[in-house]
Order: C-alpha cells, then sequence, then structure tokens
C-alpha cells in the first residue's frame, strides 16, 4: 500500500489492532510523533486566526479537534499541510519541520490524506480516474497498479460499482467517501479531515462516519476537524476544544465533553449539545 | 358596511364616473394590432414597388454567380477557413500562455500581460493587419513571417484574437472553484501539474462557448486579408466576390460570398447556444 515509506516507515511497526482506546497509548513507551506543532501563529491582514497553538498527535492517534465557528480549527488543519502558511512557529510531521524552505512540500503532502468539506472531486475525471490520477503523476505507478490501488480502496469505502460514475452523478456522502478513497490511494500516514460531513445532507452523513470509523480502527493516525460530537465521543483518542485561536481545553472524550473543566468549553457544548438538536436528529 | 368605510364610499364614485378610458390591457392590444397593420402595410409597399428585375440582376445574376465556381469553394472558401483556424490556433496558445502569466505571483508577468492585452485589444485589427503586412517588411527588410500570407494572416489574426482569448481563458481558470487546485496539491501535484491536470481542463469546458463565439469574430476578421496585397492563389472570400463584382460591375459575387459566411457562422452560432444550453443544465 504505502509507495512513500522513506524515513517514516518504522512509524507503523509498533502499533497493533487496538489502538483505539486511548489508554493504550500508555503501553507504548515514546510514541512517534506524527504531527507536532509549536507556537504557531497565522495572521490574515490584522486578523489573528491562530494565536500560539502546541499540539501534537501520536502515531495511530484519532484527533477530533471541536470549537465554535472562527475559532481558527480549520486553518489549524490546513496549516498542517501548509495549504495555508503559518505567519510563526513550526509544524512537524513525523520529525520534518515542513516550514523550513528546503523541505520538498509535495514530496511531503503525500504521505499526508486530505479531506475537505466540499469533496472537491475532479469534477472532468470519472471516480476512477480522480483516484488514479495523482498515483500515476505524482508516485508514478504504472496504470495497472494504480487502477488496483484504486479499486481496492472503492471498496473500502462501499463504492465499488461506482467506478465508472463522473462526480456529478453522486450524492453527497457518496461524493464524500470517494474523497476519501481517493487520499487513501496515495498510501497516506496521515489523514486530515476538514469538516468532513458539515456539506452534507443529514441523512448521507452516517456513510461517511462509518468509513472514517473504519479507518480508525484500521490505526490509522487521524485529525478531525468536526461538529459531529457523537463521532467525536464514540471514536476519538482525545478531543482538542479551540476557540478564538488557543486551544482551551484537551483530553480524552469524557473529560472535554463529558466534564468539561473550562467555562467556555461549557458553554459551548450546552450550545451544540442542545436538546432541541437531538431531537431533530434523530 | 359601506358607510361605516368613508374612504372607500368617496372613491367609489370617481371610478364609477363614465370615463371613456380603456383598460391598459384593452390598450396594449390596440397598439400590438396597429404595428401589426403598419408591418402588413409595409412589406406589401416594398413587395409592389421594388423592382424585382433589377434587384434579381444586381444580386443574384445566375451567369455572374456560375463564374464563382468552383473556386468559390476551392480557393475562397478554403482559404478563408484555413485563415481563421490558422489564426485560432496561434490565438489560442499565445492566449493561453497570456492568461497563464496574467494569473501569475510574479509581478513582471502580470504586468506584461496586461499591457499586452490593454494594447491589442485596444487596436483595430486592420491597424495590425497593416503593421504586419506592410510595417514588419518595411522595418526589418531581412525579416519574413514563414508561410507567405498564410504565416502574416496567422500571426496578425493571432495576435488579435489572443488578447480577446487571454481574458476568456482567465476568467475560465478563475471559474473553476480553488478547492480543486487545493485537492491536488493535498495529492503531491505540484502547482503546475495540478493547473495543467486538473484547473485547465474544466477552465476549458468552461469558456467553450465564448472561444467558439470568438472563432466566429475571427471568421469575419479574417476578411481584412483584403489589405494584405493576396495573390490569386491566397484570397478568400470578400477579396475574391470584389474582384469579380467589378470585374463584371455586379454584386452578385459580394451576395453569394455574403451567403458563404453565414453557411459557416449561423450554424456556429447555433453550436454556442447549443453548448450554453448544456452548460446551464450540467450546472
Amino acid at each position: 500500500m504505502s509507495a512513500a515509506s522513506e524515513p517514516s516507515g518504522s512509524m507503523r511497526e509498533h502499533k497493533g489492532t487496538g489502538m483505539t482506546n486511548a489508554t493504550t497509548t500508555a503501553d507504548t513507551p515514546t510514541p512517534t510523533r506524527a504531527i507536532e506543532i509549536r507556537a504557531l501563529h497565522k495572521s490574515f491582514g490584522d486578523l489573528q486566526v491562530l494565536r500560539g497553538i502546541d499540539f501534537t498527535i501520536d502515531t495511530g492517534e484519532v484527533v477530533c479537534v471541536i470549537g465554535p465557528s472562527g475559532s481558527g480549527k480549520s486553518t489549524l488543519l490546513r496549516c498542517t499541510n501548509l495549504l495555508e502558511q503559518p505567519t510563526q512557529g513550526q509544524v512537524l510531521i513525523a520529525g520534518t519541520d515542513i516550514t523550513d524552505p528546503d523541505v520538498d512540500i509535495d514530496r511531503l503532502r503525500r504521505r499526508i490524506g486530505m479531506v475537505f468539506q466540499q469533496f472537491n472531486l475532479f469534477a472532468h475525471l470519472s471516480v476512477l480516474d480522480n483516484l488514479t490520477i495523482a498515483q500515476r503523476r505524482v508516485l508514478g505507478r504504472d496504470k495497472a497498479e494504480a487502477v488496483q490501488v484504486a479499486r481496492q480502496n472503492l471498496v473500502r469505502v462501499g463504492l465499488a460499482d461506482k467506478e465508472d460514475s463522473y462526480p456529478a452523478q453522486l450524492s453527497g456522502g457518496q461524493q464524500q467517501r470517494v474523497a476519501i478513497a481517493r487520499a487513501l490511494s496515495m498510501g497516506p500516514e496521515l489523514m486530515l479531515f476538514d469538516e468532513p460531513t458539515s456539506a452534507l445532507d443529514p441523512e448521507l452523513v452516517g456513510d461517511v462516519l462509518a468509513v472514517m470509523r473504519g479507518l480508525a480502527d484500521d490505526g490509522m493516525t487521524m485529525m478531525v476537524v468536526t461538529h459531529e460530537m457523537g463521532f467525536a465521543r464514540e471514536v476519538a483518542d482525545r478531543v482538542v476544544f479551540m476557540d478564538d485561536g488557543v486551544i482551551v481545553e484537551q483530553g480524552t472524550p469524557d473529560e472535554v465533553l463529558t466534564n468539561p473543566r473550562q467555562p467556555r468549553t461549557r458553554e459551548f457544548l450546552a450550545r451544540v449539545l442542545r436538546p432541541a438538536d437531538t431531537v431533530t436528529k434523530s | 358596511m359601506t358607510s361605516s368605510h368613508t374612504p372607500v364610499a368617496a372613491k367609489a364614485p370617481a371610478q364609477a364616473a363614465p370615463r371613456p378610458r380603456l383598460s391598459p390591457r384593452r390598450r396594449r392590444s390596440m397598439l400590438r394590432g396597429a404595428q401589426y397593420v403598419v408591418l402588413a402595410a409595409a412589406v406589401i409597399a416594398v413587395a409592389v414597388l421594388a423592382d424585382w428585375h433589377q434587384l434579381q440582376q444586381q444580386f443574384l445574376e445566375l451567369s455572374v454567380a456560375k463564374r464563382m465556381f468552383p473556386d468559390l469553394l476551392t480557393v475562397a472558401l478554403t482559404n478563408t477557413v484555413a485563415y481563421t483556424l490558422s489564426g485560432f490556433g496561434v490565438g489560442l496558445v499565445l492566449g493561453l500562455i497570456v492568461a497563464l502569466m496574467r494569473l501569475s505571483s510574479v509581478a513582471p508577468y502580470r504586468w506584461l500581460a496586461s499591457f499586452y492585452i490593454e494594447v491589442f485589444r485596444g487596436l483595430p485589427a486592420l491597424l495590425i493587419f497593416i503593421f504586419i503586412g506592410v510595417g514588419i517588411p518595411l522595418a526589418f527588410p531581412g525579416l519574413a513571417i514563414p508561410g507567405g500570407a498564410y504565416g502574416q494572416v496567422a500571426v496578425a489574426l493571432g495576435l488579435v484574437a489572443a488578447a480577446y482569448m487571454a481574458e476568456t481563458i482567465r476568467a475560465g481558470i478563475q471559474a473553476v472553484p480553488r478547492g480543486q487546485m487545493e485537492a491536488a496539491r493535498t495529492l503531491g501535484m505540484s502547482h503546475a501539474r495540478a493547473m495543467w491536470s486538473i484547473v485547465i481542463p474544466q477552465a476549458f469546458r468552461i469558456i467553450v462557448p465564448p472561444l467558439t463565439n470568438e472563432l466566429v469574430l475571427l471568421f469575419k476578421d479574417s476578411s481584412l486579408v483584403l489589405f494584405l496585397g493576396v495573390s490569386l492563389q491566397t484570397r478568400e472570400l470578400t477579396k475574391f466576390g470584389r474582384d469579380l463584382a467589378s470585374e463584371t460591375a455586379n454584386t452578385t459575387p459580394i451576395f453569394v460570398a455574403g451567403l458563404c459566411y453565414l453557411l459557416i457562422t449561423v450554424p456556429l452560432g447555433y453550436v454556442v447556444r447549443r453548448l450554453e444550453a448544456g452548460h446551464a443544465k450540467a450546472r
């Protein structure tokens, strides 16, 4: 699967199948840092979006980032693969500082899958071509191999029968699952999800979350910006609450979602978990 | 009831007054009827008063029209198509380059591109034809554009078309959602690779209708070859028609040449509308 297994090949080895619980991280004495962010600042003009973020994700860990809109969580995610250039601070991916101008960011991005709120499937390409184009153009795989990898990943997201469809012919949920399969086809070590279910009709959210849950169960390192509190509670090893460009609180889902210590967290959760919401959702 | 609503009661007699005014709807249908009458009268007047025999002799004299064949098709129409397509090809390549420069993050590229677009959109195509056909050979005696008249026309038409197409292509590229570029970059593609494989193919789908329109404009502009002093073998429709018209002192050749243009531009216009309709549906 992973063709791009240069310096980080060792990362995956000490990762068993039972990584879904937060407590298992304690078994490994010094877990490899998949992401390490140091003193990250990001401004757009006068607007300070990130104001000093220090944050790590261990290999195999699933971290959900929650917070009100405008809190900077998407910007944090986009700084992690340099879709946004940080104003200040460092972003280390498996030990490599990607803010260093000498780093070949195109090479590094192959190892970081990303899933967008708006899917961003290539509208002019069929599903299969969406999954093979980067494998062939970027990784240099031959067509047969690329197609084989693509088909495996389509099976994984439950859309093996859609390989000849075009994005416009698919539902939002199907498009998002194709987008996940497209990212997986590059064999990433790490997956970033930017509100992957926010643009979906409510009845389509479940399929996408199920695929993500499967990925988490397989031990993928995941950073998920989300409003799906249920998903965060059940799947995340750790939940990070951001507000106003800083991390306010982080911990296990239970700590942050059930027994938040910070008043800001409590206030946010009270608004998000309104009873009215749970009624309309069920 | 009515007594309690005094304003209504006061207004009612005014409306009920027997004024012979037509309702707006009736007035409109009367007006439309009058227009039909005038139109019909005009058509009848033209049909009765026109000297049909004279008109036919001037515009549709078959003996003159017959003299136009086969050169009309083998030389004139063929050349018009060749000039147009070569100009379109040059314009497309050059236009794409200018559009990419216009969108570049390198400021001097943007300035150059803007300068080019402003200059070549602001000048009459005729002036550029004269410049290429007369100016350059005078200024640089040693320099000749390869391909003779064909090369000169391709360059002149291409230079003009590129300025318009550059703006169209730029708009097309900007119409492709930013997420497409971002998704391509996150898959490890370089900016150039993402542009070429992901953004430009989608941009061209968006701009096929306006580009086809540009092709129609070029068909008509190809008539400016007239001013390059073309030979018998490189004449196109307009020059061909004009030459024969002065030779025979009859307007028929011009009329037939005009029909040939329409033979191409009208179906192309139809194609554009179809493409636009299809595009509106796909979006």
